[in-house]
């Protein structure tokens, strides 16, 4: 078979191009080949060698065997070999149905064990309570390694020792929550197996909603609903936020916010923050985003000094939260010391962010008791036996619930620059943007740091995107450096999300992403925004309601006081 | 003396005639060289009393000896018993009076008939009035092995071999004025070896750039800038047949074309001096005894490919070889042999020392330049090849010791003078080290395509205990296992490889009769899975698991499933490891797989009991028969 | 909620930061120094002391990860303090077949540790290595810096007690003054 690629494509790539698929183990889509796992061996011309497909550049008229006996045998060994260094604990395993290894194996149909176990016997990290690390499982395929490192460019992973007793391990041999981890998860969105999975906490809220003492409410964050659909059949980037209203009730849920509603309140603190900075000079530019809790703790770890700089605004995630135990507990007559309070959302950060500082409890309990992962939730949609597909679609309770299209952009990189950008354009103006200006091109799209210029009534506003926190520290190195220099700062204003594409690329999400799978999400967010009448934060009916009821002013006393937070220098390793 | 020396005691031995020197007791400079490769007579002296004297190289010198030598040899001019190790070089004609007489029984079970031969000498020259011009000396070792009495004379070197009782009388004879050689019993075979890479190793002071340069260094670097281009210096190694040291034995020229080829800003040369095949130490000896000779090579490599810069890679475990290429470096440095405006070539080049940590598979090219980066030495693929994109990206070249070592040589003498030796695709000499149940452990140098008997038998004088042979492990962990009966194979990169072993680094292990393959492949393979990097899953628990199932036989467990099992890992590592370790550490299994099955079969039928016996007769060095 | 943290380098002391500085000064304008910088620290303490990599961190910028990586891949660097005195065995090939195999098992046996450890009293550090060139002396050992050929067990048993006996001695006259 004849296949044209494109020069520098691997044997992988172009064996793709023509549906044929070679195994692979340790090679990822987003990822430069570790060449690792040595399933992906072909046979070259005549040669005896066996290069491995994925680390192998195709050359002009090379021909290539990609499958027979000899291929499948060796094949077929090398499984075998992985999994007599595997515990093969499939039953007990958090990727039990959707693991790579085990379905690979499957596919070569391996039926015994013929080489005697042997597993180094190693101790489990559970010190986050985000992300948990069975190093057992581990086959070493280094994907974390290179996320953490390169992608993420945070260092806490890292290959320790060698030989059979190389493992990977958190850098410099601490536990996770000593090393500079940010709980980004993306180590667990990219592993192949159960070695890295989200601490799963579906049976506290099972626990919480069947124990009557409690009133049990959810949110869902702005990227979970085009998420969620893969793990039930879903093309990616199918929006289904009706049904997933209707499956929270079914779950036994009293009331169901959506933290998309939060969102456009983090964005009127927040385009009231940059406003004040920026027209009125009061504060440090530029300002930057602080939803992100991942980014939140890379900046208190390793930019400390960029703290004047960060939002205060708390994220959604915590706004909802406060918002729940004390406006909607007041409103409802519900005593908040009985109120439970579940977010469904797509990272495994936010697990950390529940409490990450005092602020966290500024309704005098904990703002938010649990946050589900997207993948958690698709669980327990399983097991509770709802038949999610069928299920007509539902709403939303009407307090917290509603939501304008800025706020479901925060799911997208870029989206929560893009609904600031649109209420603080009306706040210095008194104006809504244009039609067509409404939508900010410029800071879409999954290039690693987007930049703008915009003009906001004849002055130049300047905006910066970046996601991933690999692309983070050159940015924020020319901010330094302008600073150093006593320039004024390049940017007025930078968005930063931990994981590539934003939340709907989160550590939480459905496995298998890759950046056509994000380019889907994401399409499905942008499809969202447009298909809705509402596009402005600062025109959500429910938040003027708040304000005028009960919160006052954005950046006002009781604002302040509950949806602001503070930030602090913390070492990044505590040993 | 090298580290082997010094571990052996030289150190001693020298500020013992250091200390004499300061006393006034001896008038002779001391000078230190590097080791001439006779391991087993560490640490070696060598004499030269007058200008006119022949030099004479004593072994097993210690504090006692060296006092001797001061007190007789030196004071006295009598040479010392069952010291001195003798000069290959063999005489063929008289070339004046003899002065000294060397003997020594050459067959295995030599005691006491050496002294009764030297008797019979002496009063044999006492009856001719010699008996005090001539000296007649117990030898320790002659280089020639299983030939009866030898007897040497000197300073002519005339050898004689196989004398009996009867030609006594007739050698006296010959050492009078009118002495003529005794062709019948003159042993004329020239020595195997030829000395190329070694030629100056144990000669001169390695930590000298004047003697360097008086043994014909950076000759060829002087030869190549009037000869004119780097490209020609190219030409030159590709037409010598130089193949890589290293192990893989690509053509150097080739290499170093390839990497010329290569555009970039700038190109990169690396000596590999990592050295890891345990049971090898031509490269530490090379370094230690001849440094010059080695970082000549590097310039050379660097002005024929067009590098800027250059590292010596090595092993941290070698700090008597990191010492002496730091000093060669200062020397060159501050001989405008390395930095800007080389020999007023105008052009700029300049090295450093690197040092590995302990890691063999740092030996393999990628994971070398990993080490060298500051990283985990775990290979990359290749593709990309070094020679494309290497250290920091560029370009690099990256070469073996012995390699470096050959090529200055190469320039100055011509490639002809090299191609002159080996056979069709192995060109020009190798160094070997070899070890094991042999008499004598050491380095030796021939020509590609002698037979690994002659190394074994002719050179390092046969089986130790005249035990048999049972075969020779060439290529170390990587290699495979010459069974006595292929001992005639020549050594060259196509015939090792042919009989599923490799030339490898040039690593010789022999092995007597009353060696267990099973266990020396389950040591070979041990040495693998410690070593490994762990990066790809066939070669980290392949290794692993072949190395439990090949120990789990060792105790007498194994069954015939497990070496089917066994030989399906082979193959799996040899095809899915990423790089060398992986691929080559089967090769041993393979190799006494093919030649020594029933060893294993021994152990499979035989059960526990026969393995505890075997292992009993193992740690007592006793033959299973023996053992009972 | 989390309390407030020290980071773990303010307790490094001034003497060990100086000394890491100066060997920076020496290297930092090499590429890949970071295996030449740990050689030094090791040479000068034995070991890398855990404040050594997150200092040498914080003055390179090269992550404490990728120092931990490199420390631990490779066998000669230590991370905890070796012990008075190291007994080195030979394990290469030449040692092997004469019978090394023997004295590291009497060695370890009669110190109650196996290779790569160090006894409790720290007194001891035993570990192995390939090949030292003292082939033609096999098997052989290293004792405190000293190299010893055609090793018996009772060569080594020897030299382990004379060892002990020494040390006894000198803590005994240590309590007595
Ligand atoms: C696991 C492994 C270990 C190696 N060790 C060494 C070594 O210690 N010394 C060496 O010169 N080459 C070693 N090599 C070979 C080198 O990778 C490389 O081929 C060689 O240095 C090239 O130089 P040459 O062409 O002069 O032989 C090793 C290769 C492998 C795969
Ligand atoms: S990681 Fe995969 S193969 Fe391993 S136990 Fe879990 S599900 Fe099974
Ligand atoms: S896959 Fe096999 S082992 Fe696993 S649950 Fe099903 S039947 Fe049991
Ligand atoms: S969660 Fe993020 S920061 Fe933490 S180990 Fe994983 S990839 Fe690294
Ligand atoms: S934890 Fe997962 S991603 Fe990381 S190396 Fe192990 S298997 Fe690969
Ligand atoms: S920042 Fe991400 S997790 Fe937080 S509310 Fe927005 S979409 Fe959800
Ligand atoms: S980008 Fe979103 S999903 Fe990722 S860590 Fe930040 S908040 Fe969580
Ligand atoms: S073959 Fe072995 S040494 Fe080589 S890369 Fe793979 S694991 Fe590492
Ligand atoms: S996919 Fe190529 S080696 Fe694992
Ligand atoms: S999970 Fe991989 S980048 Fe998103
Ligand atoms: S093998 Fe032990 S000294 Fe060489």
């Amino acid at each position: 078979m004849a296949v044209e690629v494109p020069f520098g494509s691997s044997i992988l790539d172009a064996a793709r191009a023509v549906q044929v698929d070679i195994p692979t183990l340790c090679k990822h889509k987003d990822l430069l080949p570790t060449a690792a796992c040595g399933l992906c061996i072909v046979k070259v011309g005549g040669s005896r060698k066996m290069p491995r497909a994925c680390a192998t550049e195709i050359e002009d008229g090379m021909e290539i065997v990609t499958h027979d006996a000899e291929l499948t045998e060796i094949r077929k060994a090398t499984i075998e070999l992985i999994l007599s260094n595997h515990p093969n604990a499939c039953l007990t395993c958090g990727r039990n149905g959707d693991c790579e290894l085990q379905t690979i194996a499957g596919n070569f149909g391996i039926r015994q064990d013929v080489i005697p176990r042997y597993v180094r016997d190693l101790e489990p990290d559970c010190s986050t309570g985000s992300i948990i690390m069975d190093f057992t499982k581990c086959i070493k395929c280094g994907r974390c390694v290179q996320v953490c490192q390169e992608m993420q460019n945070v260092w806490a992973l890292s290959f320790l020792e060698r030989g059979i007793n190389n493992r990977m391990a958190p850098a410099g041999d601490i536990s996770l929550s000593e090393s500079p981890c940010v709980r980004c998860g993306q180590c667990s969105a990219h592993c192949p197996t159960g070695a890295i999975v989200e601490n799963d906490e579906t049976t506290t809220v099972w626990e919480a909603l069947r124990d009557s003492s409690k009133y049990c409410v959810v949110q869902v964050a702005p990227s979970v609903r085009v998420a969620l659909g893969e793990a039930f059949g879903y093309p990616p980037g199918t929006d289904l936020t009706g049904k997933i209203y209707s499956v929270l009730r079914r779950l036994g849920f009293k009331a169901v916010f959506d933290t998309t509603f939060a969102a456009d309140l983090t964005i009127l603190e927040e385009a009231a923050e940059f406003v004040d900075r920026f027209a009125s000079g009061k504060g440090e530019l530029p300002l930057i985003t602080s939803c992100c809790p991942a980014w939140v703790d890379y900046m208190e770890k390793r930019f400390a000094d960029f703290i004047p700089n960060f939002s205060t605004a708390k994220s959604p995630q915590q706004m909802l939260g406060v918002m729940a135990k004390t406006y909607f507990a007041s409103e409802s007559g519900i005593d908040p010391a009985t109120i439970y309070q579940v977010s469904i959302m797509p990272c495994t950060a936010k697990k950390y962010e529940l409490e990450r500082s005092e602020e966290m409890y500024a309704s005098g309990h904990k703002d938010v008791d649990v946050a589900l992962t997207t993948r958690e939730f698709a669980r327990m949609i399983k097991q509770s036996g709802i038949a999610f597909r069928d299920l007509p679609e539902g709403k939303s309770d009407s307090i917290l619930g509603t939501y304008s299209g800025a706020g479901v952009l925060f799911g997208n990189t870029g989206g929560v620059m893009e609904a600031a950008l649109r209420t603080a354009y009306f706040m210095v103006s008194g104006k809504n943007l244009e039609k067509e200006a409404i939508n900010i091109m410029p800071v879409r799209g999954l290039d690693g740091i987007k930049s703008a210029a915009l003009d906001v009534q004849g002055t130049e506003v300047r905006v910066a995107v970046a996601h991933g926190l690999g692309n983070v520290e050159r940015l924020l190195l020319t901010v330094r450096q302008a600073r150093r220099n006593g320039e004024p700062p390049p940017y007025h204003f930078i968005e930063v999300m931990a994981c590539p594409g934003g939340c709907i690329g989160g550590g939480g999400q459905p496995y298998g992403v890759c950046d056509e799978l994000r380019r889907q999400r994401m399409k499905g967010i942008v499809d969202s925004d447009l298909g809705m009448a509402l596009r402005f934060s600062h025109e959500n009916p429910e938040i003027k309601k708040i304000y005028s009821d009960f919160l006052g002013e954005p950046l006002g006393e009781k604002a302040h006081q509950l949806l602001h937070t503070r930030y602090k220098d913390r070492p990044a390793y505590q040993r | 003396m090298d580290s082997g020396g010094i571990a052996a005691g030289a150190e001693d031995v020298v500020s013992f005639f250091r200390e004499c020197g300061e006393r006034g007791e001896v008038a002779l400079p001391v000078v230190r060289t590097g080791s001439y490769g006779y391991a087993f007579a560490d640490p070696l002296v060598e004499v030269k009393n007058a200008a006119a004297d022949p030099p004479v190289l004593y072994g097993l010198v210690d504090k006692a000896v060296a006092a001797r030598i001061v007190e007789e040899h030196i004071g006295q001019g009598r040479l010392i018993n069952d010291h001195i190790v003798a000069s290959r070089i063999r005489g063929l004609a008289l070339d004046g009076p003899t002065t000294a007489i060397l003997v020594k029984d050459t067959s295995q079970e030599d005691g006491d008939k050496t002294k009764f031969l030297q008797a019979s000498i002496l009063d044999e020259l006492k009856n001719r009035d010699y008996g005090d011009r001539i000296q007649v000396v117990r030898a320790l070792d002659m280089g020639i092995y299983q030939e009866g009495v030898v007897v040497q004379l000197l300073p002519s070197c005339v050898t004689y071999t196989n004398v009996l009782s009867r030609d006594i009388a007739r050698i006296v004879d010959g050492c009078g004025p009118s002495g003529a050689v005794l062709n019948d019993l003159l042993h004329s075979r020239p020595d195997t070896q030829v000395r190329i890479v070694l030629r100056n190793c144990g000669k001169m002071d390695p930590e000298s750039l004047n003697a360097a340069i008086a043994h014909g260094g950076y000759e060829g670097l002087v030869r190549a800038f009037t000869d004119g281009k780097p490209e020609a210096v190219i030409e030159t190694i590709q037409a010598s047949g130089l193949r890589g040291r290293g192990g893989a034995g690509f053509p150097t020229g080739l290499k170093w074309k390839l990497t010329r080829a290569s555009e970039a800003d700038h190109r990169f040369v690396i000596c590999n001096a990592d050295e890891g095949d345990p049971g090898a130490f031509m490269d530490r000896s090379i370094l230690e005894g001849d440094p010059h000779a080695v970082l000549e090579g590097l310039i050379l490599a660097a002005y024929a490919i067009g590098a800027d810069k250059g590292f010596f890679y090595i092993r941290a475990e070698y700090p008597l070889a990191v010492k002496r290429v730091e000093l060669a470096l200062t020397q060159a440095r501050e001989h405008g042999l390395l930095g800007r405006d080389i020999l007023g070539s105008g052009w700029n080049f300049d090295a450093e020392v690197r040092l590995g940590a302990g890691a063999f598979v740092c030996g393999e090219e990628t994971a070398l330049i990993a080490s060298i980066e500051g990283r985990r030495g775990s290979p990359e693929p290749r593709p990309p090849y070094p020679s494309v994109s290497g250290l920091w990206g560029k370009p690099t070249c990256i070469n073996n010791v012995e390699t470096l070592a050959a090529v200055p040589w190469i320039v100055a003498h011509g490639a002809d003078a090299y191609a002159r030796y080996g056979t069709g695709e192995s060109k020009g000499t190798k160094v070997f080290a070899v070890t094991g149940k042999v008499r004598n452990s050491q380095l030796v140098e021939v020509p590609m395509g002698t037979p690994v008997r002659e190394i074994i038998y002719d050179i390092c004088g046969g089986m130790q205990d005249n035990l048999d042979l049972k075969g020779v492990q060439t290529g170390g962990p990587s290699g495979g296992i010459i069974p006595e009966s292929r001992l005639d194979t020549p050594v060259a990169y196509e015939s090792l490889q042919a009989l599923g072993s490799i030339m490898g680094s040039g690593g010789m292990l022999a092995m007597n009769e009353n060696d267990c393959m099973v266990d020396v492949v389950s040591f070979y393979l041990k040495f693998c899975v410690d070593e490994s990097c762990g990066k790809c899953a066939p070669c980290r628990i392949g290794g692993y698991q072949m190395l439990q199932l090949l120990l789990k036989i060792g105790r007498g467990r194994g069954s015939l499933e497990d070496l089917e099992q066994i030989e399906r890992i082979c193959k799996t590592m040899q095809c899915a490891s990423l790089c060398g370790l992986g691929q080559t550490a089967p090769n041993p299994v393979l190799s006494t797989l093919r030649f020594f099955k029933e060893e294993y079969l021994a152990y499979i039928e035989g059960g526990a009991s026969y393995a505890r016996k075997r292992k009993r007769a193992l740690s007592e060095g006793k033959s299973l028969k023996e053992a009972g | 909620m989390q309390t407030a943290t020290k980071s773990p380098l303010e307790d490094l002391d001034t003497e060990m930061r100086a000394e890491i500085r100066h060997c920076l000064d020496k290297w930092k304008e090499k590429d890949g120094n970071l295996i030449m910088i740990l050689h030094e620290i090791q040479n000068r303490h034995g070991y890398v002391p855990r404040g050594a990599s997150l200092f040498l961190a914080q003055e390179t910028g090269v992550a404490v990860a990728r120092i931990y990586e490199v420390l631990t891949f490779y066998h000669y660097f230590r991370l905890v303090p070796p012990g008075k005195h190291n007994l080195t065995v030979c394990n290469g090939t030449a040692c092997y077949l004469k019978g090394s195999g023997r004295v590291l098992g009497e060695l370890e046996r009669r110190l109650g540790i196996s290779e790569g450890k160090t006894t409790s009293d720290r007194l001891f550090h035993l570990e192995t290595v390939r090949c030292i060139g003292y082939c033609a002396m096999a098997p052989a050992m290293v004792v405190d810096g000293k190299a010893m050929g055609k090793l018996t067990t009772d060569d080594v048993a020897s030299v382990v007690e004379k060892i002990r006996k020494r040390e006894e001695g000198e803590s005994n006259g240590q309590s007595r003054n």
